[in-house]
């Protein structure tokens, strides 16, 4: 039996434990914005925060999250209000078709806790999610965007 | 959502629709209860159809559906600006939402469009839909100031419309949309034609929109075909031959049947060898209840699969074959003058090989399909750049009546030419027939890389000849590659060049002896389109040879291509993107892309700036590349400025992001991206090995700039790609030195 919080709920798994979080998330618990890419921590579409960390959730077996925290992309605003990355998203357009986007978006926002003022140098190292649509021109603007609406309040 | 913006009435609402360009009824709509980007959410079945149509709710708000696949190209927003525009609606107001496929049988007995064409290929969909869309905007219209009309007896002329208010001048009377809509659901539509605004009068179309369902996307409620779902579904996933053309020898499906949750197992034949594609390849479908059963179950199954009539065939192998194809005579598809002679008589000769690799389109959501067949109907979720391709192919392999199959288009996690071919869909189907259920069936990145539809590999050898005088008097193209026309009904290999070479591509036209030679390529690889099919490869040849050519005279690079090009004029193109193409446009955008860009100022060491320009289905684009190159050979793109000329521009936006989206998809393709080949197979099975781009190396600074003289609106999904891998290769010779002719580039720098 896996305990865990889900956005916030707590909720328990008594299934295949080796199974990955993103399927457990995605089929078990509805959340369908953690989206699969490739299945093998390459393209980060499946990120979510365990415990405030950006985790590639294809990788990792819903044993190893027993008793922690979890927040997908459904669970990342404050109700209505948008989280600053996904208004700083919406403000720079940077959606194409968007499937890696809630992924990018998962990622971002944990970058900002630890690194609140990003240099394009920082994004380069931290921010590993592809982007087949290749928005990462304005994705660049966006983070940089997210970073000042973050730091404005 | 919050309920209260759903259809409740059903009197509150017109629907129009634009069938071949005439206008439809004013009808209530059928139960339809969706918001944009929730449009297939979890129904049981695909939601009520409800055809082309704008609804103008209450609330002022009004939605709007497309017709084409929102794949990232931009439809969401590009096409339902030009209904808006012609309804003078508040396009702050518009919401927007995905048509499902709409079929009739036309008068001939032929299933034809219901309202408008649903395909989204070829960068066509707001050429297709230009007049059409329009049209059902200025209907609309007319029938709310009709009612309006009534309503004040006045008469129609005198009433004014703006961001959905409705104005009588000389009363000062106004209502709005959502007061009106229901009283002119009431009207007959009107009999004539309604104007359409002349150009000048355009105030939303050229002005720069946001894309519209980008709340849905930043907050994970997008619904793409992986995300549907029908009631009482269960999972699919499948084992298939990994080799070309391979079948099953035997298969022990005992530890599979044992894995919990694991329901059946289905088996799906191979096409007739070099009949057209249903399915790609052979292989067994595991069902099970859950996304995870199935993946296990799949991974149970012992199959032993005989190696297919390609086992030999490798990527070397392949290379090879094309360079001994070349060293002999091919098909001539073009033959203008005499090259032979002109090349024999010429001051100065030029000569250079190129090579392209296979590519894989690896949008970022692998495969996917829901299909429920029943006894008399079959509903389909699928994401598809091609639901009527769906229906026709679910309807030959099931043999039914295609208005049977309700195909419901989800957006699509990229589609870059994969998901014009509906492989998956039929697999899906055939599954679902077996156990007669609705079945939803999941690719993995595995399945998706390893039964792609490849962008066709080829080498190509290029030859000029100049006179004394420096006036280019012979030309020749010649390429041998696996063409993606093969494996289709009716279609002799004598014209299988016709998709790899479009013979009235420049320079045709401009020089006088031409010549372009084919030869058709043995591979058990499976071609399709990918995003600007021919064009990237024809690009990339076409533009590093006239930059060897400047080089070899000691010429400029954009001096050479604008005599090239000379004057504007109306040249005939007969393939896709004609019936013109005009030289003077081209010189257009590479004279601003260059003067953006600063092109010809010295650079420093170890730096370069390439220029490349290409038309590509009606629209031209020109690109200026800056490379820097480390002395490892360790190479950057820190800025691409583009000039682009597709016509009249309807989203400036739109056109910047494709723009945007052609350098990063040719800068990533160019970098790193080869399909291999080994044993008849494919070894690349993920992002580990096929590596695209990530942002690291993305340039920093891309700039658009868009020349728009009025001319007719080309689209833009495909245009912003081909220029970018010759401007790159341009910018590294000048770095460098060293010319790049063998794609991707790789570690060619480094060695
Ligand atoms: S699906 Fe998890 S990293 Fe790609
Ligand atoms: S927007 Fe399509 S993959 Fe990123």
């Amino acid at each position: 039996m896996v305990q865990l919080t889900v956005n916030g709920e707590s909720r328990e798994f008594s299934g295949d434990e080796e199974m990955p979080l993103l399927w457990y998330l995605r089929e078990d618990a509805g959340l369908k914005g953690v989206k699969f890419g490739c299945g093998i921590a390459q393209c980060g579409a499946c990120t979510v925060h365990i415990d405030g960390q950006a985790i590639r959730s294809c990788v990792t077996p819903v044993a190893a999250v027993d008793g922690a925290s979890i927040t997908t992309i459904e669970g990342l605003s404050d109700g209505e209000t948008l989280h600053p990355v996904q208004q700083a998203w919406i403000e720079e357009d940077v959606a194409q078709c968007g499937y890696c986007q809630a992924g990018q978006i998962m990622a971002v926002a944990a970058m900002l806790e630890e690194t609140p003022n990003p240099s394009d140098d920082d994004i380069d190292r931290n921010l590993t999610n592809i982007c087949r649509c290749g928005t990462y021109y304005r994705l660049r603007k966006a983070v940089h965007r997210a970073a000042s609406l973050k730091r404005g309040g | 959502m919050d309920g209260s913006h759903h259809f409740a009435t059903r009197r509150d609402v017109l629907r129009y629709a634009s069938a071949a360009g005439a206008l439809i009824v004013a009808a209530p709509l059928s139960a339809c209860s969706r918001r944009p980007g929730e449009s297939v959410a979890i129904a049981d079945g695909p939601p009520a159809a409800v055809g082309a149509f704008i609804v103008i709710r209450p609330d002022e708000t009004v939605l709007i559906a497309f017709p084409n696949p929102e794949m990232g190209q931009g439809v969401d927003t590009s096409l339902p600006m030009l209904i808006a525009e012609e309804l003078d609606a508040d396009f702050d107001k518009v919401e927007t939402t995905q048509m499902p496929l709409e079929l009739k049988y036309g008068d001939d007995g032929e299933i034809t469009w219901k309202y408008a064409i649903q395909g989204s290929g070829g960068s066509t969909s707001i050429t297709e839909h230009w007049d059409g869309l329009r049209r059902a905007g200025a209907t609309a219209r007319q029938l709310l100031v009709g009612a309006a009309a009534a309503d004040w007896t006045v008469d129609a002329s005198e009433i004014t419309v703006a961001k959905g208010v409705i104005r009588h001048e000389t009363s000062g009377r106004t209502t709005t949309f959502g007061a009106i809509a229901s009283a002119a659901a009431q009207l007959e539509p009107p009999t004539q034609e309604p104007a359409l605004k002349p150009r000048d009068e355009f105030t939303l179309i050229g002005t720069s929109q946001k894309m519209k369902n980008a709340r849905a996307i930043v907050t994970g409620k997008a619904v793409y075909g992986i995300d549907a779902e029908m009631a009482g579904m269960v999972h699919a996933v499948m084992a298939r031959c990994p080799y070309f053309d391979g079948t099953a020898r035997s298969v022990d499906e005992r530890a599979a049947r044992a894995i919990p949750g694991v329901r059946e197992i289905v088996k799906i034949d191979r096409p007739p060898l070099d009949g057209p594609y249903s399915v790609q390849a052979e292989g067994y479908a595991v069902v099970a209840d859950s996304v995870w059963a199935a993946m296990k179950g799949r991974d149970a199954l012992v199959i032993d699969w005989d190696h297919g009539p390609y086992a030999a065939e490798t990527s070397a192998g392949f290379k090879d074959h094309c360079r001994d194809l070349l060293s002999g005579e091919g098909q001539i598809v073009r033959d203008d003058g005499d090259f032979d002679a002109a090349f024999a008589a010429a001051a100065t000769t030029h000569e250079a090989h190129y090579w392209e690799p296979y590519v894989s389109h690896a949008p970022l959501e692998p495969q996917n399909c829901i299909v429920h067949v029943r006894d008399g109907s079959v509903d389909v979720i699928a994401p598809t750049q091609s639901p009527s391709g769906a229906n026709r192919n679910i309807a030959r392999v099931l043999d039914r009546d295609r208005l049977s199959i309700k195909v419901q288009p989800t957006r699509l996690g990229g589609g870059f030419g994969r998901r014009l071919s509906t492989d998956y869909a039929v697999e899906a189907a055939l599954i679902s027939d077996a156990v007669r259920k609705p079945v939803k069936l999941l690719w993995t990145r595995d399945d998706d890389l390893r039964h792609d539809f490849y962008r066709p590999s080829g080498m190509h050898h290029l030859r000029a000849g100049f006179d004394a005088d420096g006036k280019m008097i012979a030309w020749t193209h010649r390429l041998a590659s696996a063409s993606k026309y093969y494996r289709r009904p009716n279609m002799p290999e004598t014209n299988y060049y016709r998709a790899e070479l479009y013979t009235d591509d420049f320079p045709a036209q401009l020089v006088e002896n031409l010549r372009v030679e084919y030869f058709s390529a043995k591979s058990g690889a499976p071609r399709g389109s990918w995003r600007a099919p021919a064009h990237t490869a024809n690009a990339f040849v076409v533009q590093s040879f006239l930059d060897e050519i400047a080089a070899a005279r000691d010429e400029d690079p954009l001096d050479l291509r604008l005599r090239l090009l000379g004057e504007p004029q109306e040249l005939s193109y007969e393939q896709h993107g004609g019936p013109v193409f005009n030289p003077g446009r081209l010189a257009g955008v590479l004279r601003l892309a260059a003067e953006k860009a600063g092109y010809g100022a010295p650079m420093p060491a170890g730096r370069g700036r390439g220029i490349a320009a290409h038309f590509t289905f009606g629209g031209y684009v020109a690109q200026v590349v800056d490379v820097e190159v480390s002395a490892e050979g360790h190479l950057r793109v820190p800025r691409v400025v583009a000039a682009v000329d597709v016509g009249t521009v309807v989203n400036p936006n739109g056109i910047a992001a494709q723009l945007e989206s052609g350098v990063n998809d040719g800068l990533s393709t160019a970098l790193r991206l080869a399909i291999n080949i080994e044993g008849g197979r494919v070894t690349d099975g993920n992002f580990d090995t096929y590596q695209l781009m990530r942002i690291a190396d993305a340039p920093r600074e891309i700039e658009t700039h868009i020349i728009d003289n009025g001319d007719a609106s080309a689209g833009m999904g495909e245009m912003g790609l081909p220029p970018l891998a010759p401007a790159l290769a341009n910018a590294i010779f000048q770095a460098t030195g060293t010319r790049i002719r063998n794609l991707p580039i790789g570690d060619q720098l480094s060695a």
